[in-house]
This record gives C-alpha cells, structure tokens and sequence, in this order.
C-alpha cells in the first residue's frame, strides 16, 4: 500500500482519503467478510481499494460519498479475488446475491466485533496489533513497520499469517458473549494500550512525528466505550489515554521530550483532562475496579496537581500498591518505586529497583531511574554509569538528547 | 469447523499418579465424551504410552525404522478427539472443560482440520 496518511505536502484529497480510511475501513472490512466469509480477501480487496482511491481522487477529485466509493471498488476487488480462487467458487455463489453496503452509523458497530477477531487470543500480541492496525484502522503495512521498529516484510509476513489463521482455525468475528467478554477485553485493551506507547516510542529524530497512531488509539478506545458501555476498563484506558494526550503539548516541545516532573503544565490540554476525568468517574460508577482504571486514577492524581511539588505521592503510592495485585510486572513495580523515592523512601525505592535488575536490564528506563535514586542518595559516581547506560539502550534520537542533558557536559 | 483436539502430558509426572486417580481420571473422559457428545465426532483415540510407539523416517537412502516417538519434546499426545463446533471459541470452551486439565502437565492442542474443499483447491 503506498503512503496514503496525508503529508505535509500532499494533494487536499490525500486528507480526505485519510479521515475515510480511519472511518470506514473497519466497516468495508467486517461487511466484506461477512458476504465473502474470508477476513483475508476482506482486508486484501479494502486495502486494493485504498490504493486506487489516491491515485483516482487526486486525478478527480474527492467523490461526494467517499465511504461509499471505497465500499464499491473494495467490493469490486474482493469479487476479482474470489473469480481468481478455485478455493472461493463455493463462497461466490453464496456471496453473489447480497450486495453488502455500508451500514449507517445508527447500526451497531461493526468495528467492534472486528476489533475482537483481530485480538484473539490465538494469536500472538504482535499479530494482534499489526492485524488491529491493518484490518481496522486500514494503516499500511510500512506504516506499521515504522511504528513498531521492524523491517516491512517481518510485518507484512505477520498480518498473512494472522489472518490466514483466522480464517483456517475459525477464530469468530464477533463481540463474545456473556461472561468470557470480560476476559477478552484484556488483549483488545492491552493493544489499544500498545498502539498508543508505539506512537511515542518509535525511533525517529522528532518527538512529535507519527501523532497518529495515538489518534488512533484514542479513537478505537471511544468506539469501544460507546459501543460497551457498561465494561468499566473500556473507560479507565479511555481516561487513561486522554489523560496521557492532555499532556503531550508539555511533554514535546521543539522536538524534545521534557519529563513529566519539568513539564510546563500549564501547557496540559484542559479539555482532554477534563474529559479524561469523566471517562474515569463513568468506570468508577460500574464499581468493578481493574488495571486500566487505576492507571488512569494514577494518571489524574498528577493531573490534579498543578504543579509537580503539590503532587499526592502518598495516594499514587495507594494506588500502585492496589495496582500491584492485579499486574505484578516489573515496570509497575518501577514505578511504584518512583512514588515511594518521592514520599521520602529513596533507600527503599532504591532497594527495589535493584531488585528488578534481573528483569529490567535491558530496559532504558530502569537506567534512567536508577541514576536519579543513586544521584538523590549521593552516589554521583554511579549515578553517571547508569545514565551512560541509560543513554546507550535509548532507541529513539530525542530521548537519547534528554539523557545526554541529564549527564552534562563529560 | 471440524477440529482435532489432541491431549498431551508429561509422562514423568503422569507416572507420579496414582492408580486410584489415573482409574477416575479415566472415568471423568467417558463422561465427559458422553457429555459433549453433540460435538464429537466419530474416530477419536485413546493411545498406548508413548514407549509402544515406533517411527519410521524419511533417510539418505531410504526411510529407517528408529524406536520411540519421533519428537524428544516433553509433552507426548496421549489421545485425540474430533469435534465439530461453530468456530475457535466453541472449541476453545470445550478444550477448557477437559477434565485432566486440573492436573499439572497437561494441555489440549487445538488444529482445525481442512474440509474436503479446501483440500481439494490447495
């Protein structure tokens, strides 16, 4: 697929292709697979469709329903697939009579089932995420590539496999029903979650470049919370999330990554703390408390405070501790460990993230917090070791510029 | 869909039960077949332990008979049941509710199974 996410420079309809391509991808996707039964002719003869609408809407224009364009030549290619295929004979017959067509939005959404076939847990979490990204929000697979750090093929090769076994091993496109919903969200949210931190992560010289996988992350999540209402978790990563953009005008500036404690915060984006509250008090409301809602309720104790120093490190203590029983994992603990080092215990923070050595070695931010608890404790010398290493695992250039300020001038 | 469900264990730590245990545990799989039996279909297996099994593979110049099993993996299968349920959930809800899977060790491998069609248009 090529690079159709608008560029800076890129004709008005490149814009136009991209806002449908988020919108209507996921619906052309699920439609198609439901009359061809196959999510890989689905996905093939969608993102086929993608590519002919950059070339024809810039040679003509932006037709005035592009949703329906891109359902129409999506269905067109899907037919060119399945004629190809001995395999599909059967399935074109019983495809043919039904044209499928957009649903309105007032329909159930249909990403949403989508979204759950996508994240099975048959699957790997990779292949969950790169198949989310291609299937439902129609992003290509260099796109992908880019985000996650590894090369177009490994990718493209990952997103066949998936939905080859989708289709052989029968994994359902649909919302599961009665009680296992509630277990199955976990991957659904775990890859929202994912898709967000690799919109930050990814190796490039600006910290402010890919914004839109954030977007999109963003996105999903409200379509997930509309559409189950009732599963307290779908709103705690919502709020968690918004909480998390609220901040991003303060934590990149001019291509710099400034943390959280140097952050300006009276560049925080009120509206999306505003709304990331509300999210949170609407999963507060179902009173079934879980990961998610507990990071988000961490995320607003910093936003309550307007300035770092009136931080309640003593309630996010509270609340990583309470985190803590349901997600042990070590990059948890370290940050709990941050909390306690603010209350005062920088011995006993420092005591723990030594004991997460084993597991976080590898970890850049383990370094990193490292250096600032042996720094507060007085022990310069290997305070500026561990910002050396710290510096050294850094894949990403503005953070690696961040550290470098951190160590001065050797 | 049609799929395989093959039961696998540790044959170490199936040794450590007991005779008792391993008679009921017999028990508890007639009852559950008896149980899902709208699901299962006709040609499933219980196999002798793996030291009964002997392997003939492929070799410069021709195909040898070795002793054993042909993988050293830890889990051996020690049966399979086919079934035909709706899609990967229905057959995931079934694979959960087998009743060994309370003992250490043992797991049950799900493969789906190419229909006829599919097969015949590779």
């Amino acid at each position: 697929m090529t690079a159709w996410r608008a560029a800076p420079h890129a004709p008005a309809s490149d814009a136009a292709l991209a806002a449908a391509v988020r919108e209507e991808t996921a619906r052309i996707v699920a439609a198609l697979n439901r009359s061809f039964g196959s999510l890989d002719v689905a996905e093939e003869a969608t993102a086929g469709a993608v590519e002919e609408a950059l070339v024809e809407w810039r040679r003509r224009g932006v037709p005035p329903r592009p949703g329906a364009w891109l359902m129409t030549a999506a269905r067109r290619n899907a037919l060119d697939l399945v004629r190809r295929s001995r395999r599909y004979r059967e399935v074109l017959r019983r495809a043919a009579p039904a044209v499928p067509t957009l649903p309105r939005s007032a329909e159930p959404d249909e990403r949403i089932p989508l979204l759950f076939g996508c994240c099975h847990p048959s699957l790997s979490p990779e292949a969950q995420l790169a198949l989310t990204l291609r299937a439902v929000l129609g992003v290509s697979t260099a796109q992908i590539a880019r985000a996650t750090l590894e090369p177009s093929a490994t990718v493209g090769q990952r997103i066949s496999r998936a939905k080859r076994k989708i289709g052989a091993a029968g994994v359902p496109i649909r919302i599961p029903a009665g009680p296992a919903r509630t277990a199955r969200l976990d991957p659904v949210l775990a890859t929202i979650a994912v898709m967000y931190d690799s919109a930050h992560l990814r190796a490039e010289s600006s910290a402010e470049a890919h914004r839109d996988l954030a977007d999109d992350a963003l996105w999903l999540a409200r379509a997930l919370s509309v559409s189950l209402p009732d599963e307290p978790e779908v709103h705690g990563l919502r709020a968690l999330l918004l909480l998390h953009r609220a901040r991003e005008p303060a934590r990149s500036v001019a291509g710099e990554l400034v943390p959280l404690p140097l952050q300006d915060r009276a560049r925080w984006d009120d509206a999306l703390v505003r709304a990331g509250r509300e999210a949170l008090e609407r999963a507060a409301e179902v009173r079934r408390p879980g990961r998610w809602q507990l990071h988000a309720a961490i995320a607003a104790c910093h936003a309550d405070a307007a300035r770092q120093d009136d931080t309640d490190w003593a309630q996010i203590v509270v609340l990583y501790d309470l985190l803590l029983a349901v997600d042990s994992s070590p990059i948890v603990r370290l940050n709990r460990a941050v909390a306690v080092a603010e209350t005062g215990g920088v011995g006993a923070a420092l005591t723990e993230v030594e004991a997460l050595a084993p597991r976080l070695d590898g970890y850049r931010l383990w370094h990193a917090v490292r250096a600032e608890l042996l720094r507060r404790a007085g022990r310069s010398a290997e305070a500026r070791t561990a910002v050396r290493s710290a510096r050294e695992l850094a894949d990403n250039e503005a953070e690696r510029r961040l550290l470098a300020s951190r160590l001065g001038p050797e | 869909m049609k799929y395989v469900l093959m039961f696998a264990s540790d044959p170490e730590l199936d040794s450590a039960v007991p005779e008792t245990r391993a008679q009921a545990d017999l028990q508890r799989i007639l009852e559950w077949h008896e149980a899902n039996a709208a699901a299962v279909l006709e040609g499933g297996a219980a196999l002798h332990p793996v030291e009964t099994a002997t392997t003939v593979r492929a070799d410069d110049p021709g195909p040898v008979v070795v002793d054993g099993p042909f993988t050293e993996a830890k889990e051996v299968i020690g049966g399979f049941t086919l079934i035909d349920v709706p899609d990967l959930d229905a057959a995931i809800a079934l694979a959960r509710s087998w009743p060994l899977l309370d003992l250490p060790g043992n797991s049950v491998e799900i493969r789906p199974m190419f229909d006829d069609e599919e097969l015949f248009a590779q």
